[in-house]
């Protein structure tokens, strides 16, 4: 298999009046193309500041980020967020409010030829069930479907790696375990490599293939869900 | 690794195409402190004889008033304007619900105008006067009169009638959102309508009030007609006599910088307020329950809120409806001239509006992208380019002369050595100049209101976009324009109605010959003929009371 993403040694930091503080230091993991790791910790473990860098909205102190064999990041290099090719659902999902369910999906295809881009974006609604609700805007739609919505518009431009930040977070708890199980289906259909953060245990047993246990900064434990005993999937 | 590491792509975080916007928004930064410094080196280079000549003569009186009136306006309108909004949010009377937004009428009316109404109505001969004679049974001025308005006491009386709004606006916002839990708090400890005022809202108020009061006196120290006309020889007054009758220069730039001072004392004031004002908004609590007043006590309230509103509203506004109604009854029309006033005041606050806007918005979204990206430093530098509401028009317009006289000169020379066109002033002599006072005199608002837009579109929607592929730029375009319309839109009103109002630089900088409403309504009540002054005055009032309209209907969040 080709490994789709890798950390290698890395450092994150944000600047405070005395000085740097390390949210994550000497982080590392590889993740194979087609496959779907988790993050998981609590708040405030540098689980969402490692995705963030991966997305290019934070900087590395030192280490690398290598994404299909390329690197895009280390401290003295850095590849634009939309130059990545790494698409990402949101906690609060960021579905624009301006424009419908088909028009966000459509969004990031704008290079695309409109024959391809309407073929594109009516593929993916179906891809996540929503046929019907392309015209909707997304105050229209409940939680649920917001969130699918989301996904498929992360997916639509074909990216290397798609991220979701807490992605069920919003949503009621016993939606949470079958809408995770849903996701990982549209991404194991579409082969897409995937890395989630959560807070929440059977989420991330129900959505990974790899999951890491993160506290501190630091990785505790990166092993396959079968390997660690909690396979209730 | 040491901590201190030097970090080095931390800049191009977002990419390139930062540079442009940054250089943009640091040629406007230059161009709106441009006239600041113009002025303290015309300051610094005038003869010390200058200097002495305003110690003795003209700084004391001028400074005394100024500060007097200053300190009058001041208290008048922090205690009608937190008066009433407290009424108003603390009980429940009859007519409370229409008084609410009633009180933000006089707004409408710009300090010359009411001056200008004020001087007629309060006249030895007008109506008042005339009524309180008849009524007192005398028929003759030299039995009777009134203290004549011209004089401090009357510029404080008329100044807070249409300023203490501002208060209001920013001690009612504070009232109604913040206030609830710990006033009822209160109560449950023993306290009264009365003490809970003193000893509870009006402390936790205090910053908002100050914010409002410094608000009231930037348009105090930028007034040039009130005082004028109310013979009070202000600070501003002497800027503008120094330059237009003794053509002093160095004289009026000297005057100028003594006001700028003022000013740095009150934007400080006015940050200081606004610093703990956001302190005490970072918990949001429910609006107060407002407690029924009935009867005649009720009524005595609704007289109470009712008599700002007729004095600085209904009084000024009745008065220019009846002269208008008698002008068109008694020479059918208005004459070419004042048509002609109109047109140049649209067409000016037309060019001004969008140019406002559009440096406003680079200015909004470099800080934004400059906040992401490194150290605070350079978001703060960017906020000084909305200084420009603090600087009195004529202080703005005594630092544009030089630089744009300099400019005509240069591009004189160039056009002539280059096309052989005798270009004459292009700038000076065209409405150039007062398209740029305005759009420093103006830019805050229009910062203000997209930054407050910008801030409610949550940070994830940029990073979703810059995430499908698109750059800075793109995105601003994509998903921010179409989110910020309604802000741009606000916005926009806003400053086409004050570009349309302004008075003291567009007397200043305005060519030869040309004549906005204002400067029409200025020369007749210089002149004493009052004959189609009440016409203009009447249309800058109700083009005045659109911003009123939609402040009204956007709720109490929004402030200058």
């Amino acid at each position: 298999m080709t490994i789709a993403l890798k950390l290698d040694n890395l450092r994150l930091a944000y600047d405070t009046a005395d000085g740097m503080h390390h949210v994550v230091d000497g982080f590392s993991l590889t993740l194979e193309q087609g496959e779907i790791g988790c993050l998981l910790g609590a708040s405030g473990c540098g689980k969402t500041t490692v995705l963030r860098a991966v997305a290019g909205f934070e900087p590395v102190r030192a280490g690398q980020i290598l994404l299909d064999g390329q690197i895009i990041a280390t401290a003295a290099f850095h590849v634009a967020p939309e130059h990545r090719h790494v698409g990402m659902v949101f906690q609060d999902y960021a579905l624009f409010p301006h424009l419908t369910a088909a028009d966000n999906i459509a969004f990031g295809l704008r290079r695309w030829s409109r024959a391809d881009r309407q073929a594109r974006v009516a593929a993916m609604l179906e891809l996540v069930g929503l046929d019907s609700a392309g015209k909707s805007y997304p105050h229209e739609l409940s939680g649920g479907q917001q969130q699918r919505i989301a996904l498929a518009r992360a997916l639509a431009p074909k990216p290397k790696l798609i991220l979701l930040d807490e992605p069920f977070s919003n949503l009621d708890v016993d939606l949470r375990e079958r809408l995770a199980r849903d996701v990982r289906a549209i991404l194991k259909a579409s082969g897409q490599t995937g890395l989630l953060v959560t807070h929440n245990r059977p989420e991330a047993y129900a959505l990974a293939d790899y999951v890491g246990t993160m506290a501190d900064g630091r990785m505790l434990q990166w092993d396959r869900v079968e390997n660690s005993g909690q396979t209730e999937r | 690794m040491p901590s201190t590491a030097p970090f080095s792509s931390r800049a191009s975080l977002y990419g390139e195409t930062g540079k442009t916007w940054l250089s943009a928004a640091i040629f406007i930064l230059l161009a709106v402190l441009l006239p600041v410094a113009v002025l303290a080196m015309l300051a610094l280079g005038g003869s010390l004889q200058h200097w002495l000549h305003l110690v003795e003569f003209v700084l004391p009186q001028a400074f005394v008033d100024t500060v007097l009136l200053l300190v009058g306006v001041g208290i008048g309108t922090v205690f009608i304007g937190t008066g009433t909004a407290w009424l108003v949010t603390a009980y429940n009377f009859p007519g409370r619900r229409v008084l609410v937004w009633a009180l933000l009428l006089p707004l409408a009316v710009p300090t010359y105008i009411v001056a200008f109404v004020y001087l007629d109505i309060l006249h030895p001969l007008g109506p008042v006067q005339s009524v309180i004679r008849d009524m007192l049974g005398y028929d003759s001025p030299r039995q009777f009169r009134l203290p004549d308005l011209r004089a401090l006491p009357g510029a404080i009386f008329v100044l807070t009638l249409v300023l203490y709004p501002y208060v209001y606006l920013t001690a009612r916002a504070m009232f109604a959102t913040q206030a609830a839990n710990v006033i009822e708090a209160a109560r449950t400890l023993g306290c009264n309508g009365r003490e809970t005022f003193y000893r509870v809202a009006l402390p936790m108020a205090r910053p908002a009030i100050a914010v409002g009061a410094c608000l009231v006196m930037f348009e105090v120290l930028n007034d040039i007609g009130a005082s004028e006309f109310l013979g009070v020889r202000t600070l501003t007054v002497s800027v503008y006599t120094t330059w237009i009758t003794r053509s002093d220069l160095a004289g009026a730039a000297q005057i100028a910088v003594l006001m700028l001072i003022l000013v740095v004392g009150l934007v400080w004031l006015e940050w200081r307020g606004r610093r703990r004002q956001r302190y005490i908004t970072m918990h949001r609590m429910r609006p107060m329950q407002a407690q029924s007043v009935g009867g005649l006590k009720g009524l005595g309230l609704t007289a109470l809120c009712a008599v700002p509103v007729c004095l600085g509203f209904i009084a000024p506004a009745w008065y220019l409806l009846s002269e208008t109604i008698k002008h068109f009854q008694t020479v059918g029309g208005v004459s070419a001239q004042l048509l002609a006033s109109a047109g140049n005041t649209v067409l000016v606050a037309a060019v001004a509006t969008p140019i406002t806007i559009v440096c406003g918005l680079v200015i909004v979204w470099t800080a934004r992208r400059v906040r992401e990206t490194t150290v605070g430093n350079w978001r703060s530098g960017l906020r000084l380019a909305g200084i420009g509401y603090a600087v009195p028009g004529t202080v703005l317009a005594i630092g544009l002369l030089t630089p744009l006289s300099f400019l005509d000169t240069g591009l004189g020379i160039g056009l002539n050595a280059l096309f052989g066109i005798d270009s004459g002033l292009l700038i000076m002599g065209s409405m150039t100049a007062l398209v740029v006072a305005y759009t420093i005199r103006f830019l805050a608002i229009a910062i203000g209101g997209i930054d407050a837009g910008l801030a409610r579109v949550p940070a994830s929607l940029e990073q979703a976009s810059r995430l499908l592929g698109e750059n800075s730029t793109a995105t601003l375009w994509r998903v921010h324009l179409p989110l910020l319309r309604p802000a741009i839109v606000a916005a926009t009103l806003l400053v086409f109605v004050d570009a349309m109002k302004e008075l003291p630089a567009t007397l200043l900088l305005r060519p030869i010959n040309f004549e906005t409403l204002s400067t029409w309504l200025y020369a007749e009540a210089i002149r004493g003929t009052y004959e189609e002054g009440a016409v203009a005055a009447l249309i800058i009032v109700v083009i005045g009371l659109l911003p009123v309209i939609l402040l009204s209907r956007m709720g109490w969040s929004s402030e200058r």
